[in-house]
């Protein structure tokens, strides 16, 4: 069991691409930590430079306070899992995740034992037999992680594991790595691009844009305390709404963009004067907008007018898509109500749920 | 994963019948030759349609094994091939492997330059292969042929190599560094299994190379202790009196290896080995 450190790691290719910089992440033991943002955030580079695939070009990784810039992958007792698997073709399931342990001398009844109870673990005994090519592609993905198990590595490294699952499958195995997780005990560090596996799945999520850490914390504390606009609108779904706006002084502080007005509460607007900016960029999520008529109890701001464009029902809650001021809004209701597209409505918004961003840095202000 | 498509019964028919004629097609020719073979006395040119022959006998082929040297040119040809065959396979695995993995200065300069020596036809080559072989005393030798047809082979089965390895998934060598298998483990262990059938046309098609080749064996040949196949069938074609009998048995001979070659290497040259092994 380890801990993993990374101290100011950068990556830069040799077309001079910076892939990461100044990552510092710490990592404890028996965590479970994702690695989240969009394509090309530069999160599956972070994971192969912990893997020893990327080379470090400048700072410094830890496994278990040892420093391992120059450590061989097969020296740093890690396992990695890889998106498309990548078993041997030529093997059967069982040779497969026997490879590791021949290659590392294990006695073959050690081997044969581990096996066995990884392929009792995963469901796959009764494929151990069979070459990779005559398993579905939830099959393959537990023989991956069979391979990975059976070493009983210091450090499990997924990189994107369940991408190319289709979408039930991928709940149903997500599931089980973390059912896994729990009964291994073991320090996990999961790449992904969707959010929704990575709030399902770590204990702390690392949030990635252009190679740079945004924001590293537990699921919730994420999704209630976003540092910036790019936090914001990555996690959840449907994504946070933004409005540009101003910040004018009318006896209170009010918001206003083209057709709404707010008159904020004095606590946010004491945070907002603070700053002296003008320019504001609103974000409220989709829950946190209400219909005045089924709401009372909460803070809400004064009404907005809404003429509702397109209803999306999902079953167990409804989205409301809306145009306020230059930009589309959704908003999130109960079922319990029927709307319709074309229905005037009036809406409000959860005045303790308000986030302001500054446009330029892009940072949260309040 | 699709299944053959399975036909209606005319479909079947007409495909069959579209096979068995471009068989027959491919076919007639041989048995000609064949027939030929085994035709008594030295008669090319009959009338008759007849596959057999009347009086069909082997002489020609009693001939040529006991009473010609065929016996030896045909060793020559075995020898001079698979030693080919071998280089072939050895260089182009390892280069065709550095070329699809390894980045390193001069690398598309060099895949460049090697695809470019396949523009220049051979006969354009005999002179400037001629002197060097004379300069390196390699020539009227084995070892000089075995040079020319390897030189010749290479830059095909190089970028056949290199083409195909490419299609191999690098995560699972990155798979294999993990679970701690060294570089050069990883490429026996792992990828050569895997290029199989291309390591199977590299063969194949080193081999070939050098069986029937004619042109360069000519130049560079002289004794006739060390006459290729092509040279010794050469060899019954003379200017005042073919010996057909015995230049059509030997063709015949001579295609029999690369036909048994081929049926042994056909179970490598499926393609698909690597499906299953990863999704993308």
């Amino acid at each position: 069991m380890a801990t993993v450190e990374l101290v100011d790691v950068t990556k830069i290719y040799e077309n001079d691409v910076v892939a990461i910089r100044n990552a510092n992440l710490k990592i404890n033991d028996k965590e479970f930590v994702v690695l989240v943002g969009p394509s090309g955030c530069g999160k599956s580079t972070l994971l192969r430079m912990i893997a020893g695939l990327e080379e470090i070009s400048s700072g410094d990784l830890f496994i278990d306070g040892q420093r391992v810039n120059d450590v061989p992958p097969k020296d740093r007792d890690i396992a990695m899992v890889f998106q498309n698997y990548a078993l041997y073709p030529h093997m059967n399931v069982y040779d497969n995740m026997a490879f590791g342990l021949k290659l590392r001398k294990f006695p073959a009844a050690e081997i044969e034992k581990r096996v066995r109870e990884a392929g009792e673990i995963l469901g796959i005994s009764e494929f151990l037999n069979r070459k990779p090519k005559a398993l579905s592609g939830g099959q393959r993905q537990r023989v991956a992680i069979g391979r990975a198990i059976v070493r009983k590595p210091k450090v499990f490294l997924f990189d994107e594991p369940l991408s190319n699952l289709d979408a039930k499958l991928r709940v149903q195995m997500r599931i089980e790595i973390n059912r896994l997780h729990k009964r291994l005990q073991s320090t996990m560090i999961y790449v992904t691009h969707d959010q929704v596996e990575a709030m399902t799945m770590g204990d702390k999520i690392v949030v990635l844009k252009d190679g740079v850490i945004q924001q590293i914390d537990t699921p919730m504390n994420l999704y209630n305390n976003p540092r910036n606009l790019f936090v914001a609108g990555f996690i959840g779904s449907p994504a946070m709404n933004f409005l540009q706006g101003e910040l004018i002084s009318e006896r209170s502080l009010n918001f206003r963009t083209r057709g709404i007005q707010i008159s904020l509460p004095p606590e946010t607007a004491r945070a907002l004067e603070k700053t002296g900016i003008k320019e504001v960029i609103l974000g409220i999520r989709p829950e946190n907008i209400h219909d005045v008529k089924l709401t009372s109890d909460r803070n809400l701001s004064q009404p907005i007018d809404i003429t509702i464009d397109v209803v999306e029902p999902i079953g167990n809650e409804m989205f409301l898509y809306f145009r306020a001021g230059d930009e589309t809004l959704c908003m999130r209701t109960s079922p319990d109500k029927i709307y319709h597209s074309g229905e005037q409505i009036q809406v409000a918004l959860d005045m303790d749920k308000m986030y302001f961003f500054n446009p330029e840095t892009e940072e949260r202000i309040a | 994963m699709s299944k053959p498509r399975s036909l209606s019964l005319p479909g079947k028919i007409g495909a069959y019948t579209i096979l068995v004629l471009f068989s027959l097609f491919a076919i007639y020719p041989v048995l000609r030759v064949f027939s030929l073979s085994i035709r008594p006395g030295n008669r090319l040119l009959t009338k008759s349609l007849a596959i057999i022959p009347e009086n069909a006998t082997f002489h020609s082929y009693y001939q040529l094994f006991f009473e010609e040297p065929f016996l030896r040119w045909m060793l020559n040809s075995l020898l001079v091939s698979t030693i080919v065959a071998i280089i072939g396979v050895g260089l182009a695995t390892t280069a065709g492997y550095a070329f699809s993995r390894y980045r390193f200065p001069g690398k598309n300069s060099a895949m460049l330059a090697i695809i470019t020596t396949q523009m220049f036809p051979v006969s354009m080559l005999l002179l400037p292969l001629f002197i060097m072989l004379i300069k390196l005393h390699l020539y009227d030798s084995y070892l000089g042929l075995i040079i020319a047809y390897s030189a010749t082979a290479l830059p095909f089965t190089i970028w056949q190599m290199k083409g195909y390895y490419d299609t191999i998934p690098y995560s699972l060598e990155e798979a294999a560094m993990i679970d701690g298998a060294s570089p050069v483990y990883t490429f026996y262990k792992i990828v050569l299994p895997l290029a199989l059938p291309a390591i199977a046309i590299t063969a194949l098609f080193s081999f070939m190379t050098a069986w029937s080749e004619y042109l360069v064996a000519v130049v560079l040949i002289q004794d006739t202790a060390l006459f290729t196949l092509p040279l010794g069938l050469k060899n019954y074609q003379a200017s005042m009196e073919s010996s057909w009998g015995l230049y059509s048995a030997g063709a015949i001979i001579v295609s029999l290896p690369v036909v048994i070659l081929f049926m042994f290497l056909s179970r490598w040259l499926i393609s698909g080995l690597t499906l299953g092994s990863v999704k993308g």
